[in-house]
């Protein structure tokens, strides 16, 4: 096995991985993001309301529950900026459902500057103009995008206006001028996903389900629905994250050649 | 007294009588009549990576050529969503699959064998690809409709072992005297295991088609007698750390097991890197294995393997 492209990658395009956990789900979720796709990001942190020296986890100055998940997002990227901001050229927040392939948001971010303001999810399409990218399937920021958001906080161009994280954070990245970015592979396929693999493989969703007038780009379902280089799954298991860095990393048809060869 | 030690002996030659008629009903005469081998287990072991360097791309897509696998799918028309699913699936990257099926359906095309009974299919199904196909595959691979199976690790598995002689390869059981492989997990024979197969199949006193009138034996138990009588013995797949290569459960369950007996190395502890076959899948997983296995990877690794497989046509969710 050669991973001389995946190493010099890993050199070339750094990514920092801030996960969304608290106390209640540091040991029941974060633990296995910790022992699987976490440790694939150059650096890793586990943002929660407690301090929790022995995970590790952050502290920050909120509190638990979904009316704080706005502040909590602030309070992160303010946090790794601070303190982590030389460490990575790329930031990205998951949640301890999310499961990501590190190695892949890579390839897909390797072709732009992270001094460019722009920033790359699951896009969706209401109530912003350029569109937002998913809390769930985790979003990442340039370093230049990361900079503009905190910038913001101090001047008070952005302030807290609500407790919907994805879309506050989205409206006032549209208002400093960070561009939301496509994420779809060379043969326009979704890499961030807001739901686990089966669904979005063998489910078909209901023409009234509200994701299909959300989705910025057309859906697929069925086999096309993802990119052989997907970045994210969201609602993801703790035993789902083992059995997903297992076929992702580690188990491979020998000599296969795929069909899908960036 | 007389009177009381005759009905004695009555009794003890009615009772000797009685249990051989049970005996020979029961057809446990595993072990006789038979140059029984003194192996405990048989394990049986993949290729080195260092056997399979230095080839030209030429000389491995002709290797890979030369390796043909056959696959039998039973199934029975309750398995329907199963059956689709595996039709979809994995079973594109067979050289050939048939569905033996217990009686015709309307919306799959399946040879039929007119039976229910899983020895009575398993028995018809191997006379059949026997007779159709002796000449055009070297490996037989005979898989129940709720197995995933990775056809092109099953064919690294068998690179360097000769189909002309006895192979027959699995997940193996211990029960009692007899080692089988477990029908869950996956079947594979070589030509040769199917040629004496087809011979014994034939011999009613060694393997008859009513498994025995007392109990009956599961199928895949009364292939391993019948092969035994062959000088086929089964044999335990496991790739260089000693891991199973078929596994008669599915990742999800091995996973919950690793996350229990061994919690710090969960997907270290858990299953082979190149595993052959995972079972006990509904239909929605094997599409999600198909994603998982053939497609979703980490950019920026590249092998060099010894075999050259392409993705089948007509498909296109591999």
């Amino acid at each position: 096995e050669d991973a001389g492209e995946a190493r010099a990658l890993y050199e070339q395009v750094r990514i920092l991985c801030w996960v969304m956990t608290g106390p209640r789900t540091l040991e029941t979720k974060a633990r296995h993001v910790r022992a699987t796709w976490a440790r694939h990001c150059n650096v890793a942190l586990f943002m929660s309301s407690e301090a929790d020296e022995r995970f590790p986890a952050v502290g920050l100055p909120v509190q638990e529950g979904r009316h704080q998940l706005y502040w909590k997002t602030i309070r992160a990227f303010q946090y790794v900026h601070r303190h982590h901001l030389g460490q990575a050229d790329w930031f990205l927040k998951a949640d301890d459902d999310t499961f990501l392939v590190a190695a892949n948001l890579r390839w897909l971010l390797a072709g732009h500057s992270p001094e460019r303001p722009i920033y790359f999810g699951k896009r969706f399409k209401p109530f912003v103009k350029q569109g937002y990218m998913s809390g769930g399937a985790g979003y990442v920021l340039s370093k230049e995008a990361l900079r503009r958001f905190v910038a913001a906080f101090a001047s008070r161009a952005c302030t807290h206006t609500s407790a919907v994280e994805d879309l506050a954070l989205g409206q006032c990245l549209e208002k400093v001028g960070v561009e939301a970015g496509d994420s779809r592979d060379t043969w326009g396929r979704e890499t961030f996903h807001p739901f686990p693999p089966e669904s979005h493989l063998t489910d078909k969703f209901s023409q009234s389900f509200w994701y299909w007038s959300y989705c910025y780009y057309p859906i697929v379902e069925g086999p096309q629905c993802c990119s052989d280089l997907s970045v994210s799954f969201h609602y993801v298991s703790g035993e789902q994250m083992y059995a997903l860095e297992y076929l992702t990393h580690r188990l491979r048809p020998y000599g296969y050649r795929p069909r899908y060869r960036p | 007294m007389i009177s009381e030690s005759s009905s004695f002996v009555k009794g003890v030659v009615l009772g000797g009588a009685f249990c051989v008629v049970v005996t020979l009903l029961g057809h446990i005469k595993v072990g006789h009549g038979t140059k029984a081998h003194h192996h405990e287990h048989h394990h049986i072991q993949a290729p080195n990576k260092e056997d399979v360097l230095n080839l030209s791309e030429g000389e491995r897509m002709e290797l890979s050529k030369s390796i043909r696998v056959y696959c039998i799918v039973l199934v029975k028309p309750k398995d329907l969503g199963h059956w689709a699913a595996v039709k979809e699936t994995w079973s594109k990257h067979c050289d050939k699959v048939e569905f033996y099926s217990s009686e015709n359906v309307k919306v799959f095309e399946s040879v039929a064998l007119n039976t229910n009974d899983m020895w009575a299919m398993m028995r018809k199904a191997y006379k059949i690809t026997y007779e159709r196909y002796k000449d055009e595959f070297n490996w037989f691979f005979l898989a129940y409709p709720t197995t995933f199976a990775i056809i092109e690790n099953l064919k690294y598995f068998l690179l360097k072992k000769d189909p002309s002689q006895p192979f027959y390869i699995g997940h193996t059981v211990k029960s009692g005297d007899l080692e089988y492989v477990d029908g869950e997990g996956g079947i594979v024979l070589s030509i040769e295991s199917l040629r004496r197969l087809s011979r014994v199949l034939e011999d009613s006193d060694k393997c008859p088609e009513q498994g025995g009138m007392i109990w009956k034996l599961a199928e895949d138990k009364q292939l391993a007698i019948c092969l035994k009588y062959t000088g086929v013995f089964a044999e335990n797949a496991e790739d260089s750390e000693g891991k199973d290569v078929f596994n008669t459960k599915s990742v999800g369950a091995l996973i919950k097991e690793a996350m229990s007996t061994h919690p710090q190395q969960v997907v270290d502890g858990c299953c082979s890197d190149m595993a052959i076959t995972f079972s006990g899948l509904a239909p929605n997983h094997m599409h999600v294995m198909m994603y998982g296995v053939y497609r979703l990877r980490p950019y920026g690794h590249t092998y060099n393997d010894a075999l050259v497989f392409l993705p089948p046509t007509g498909s296109d969710n591999d």
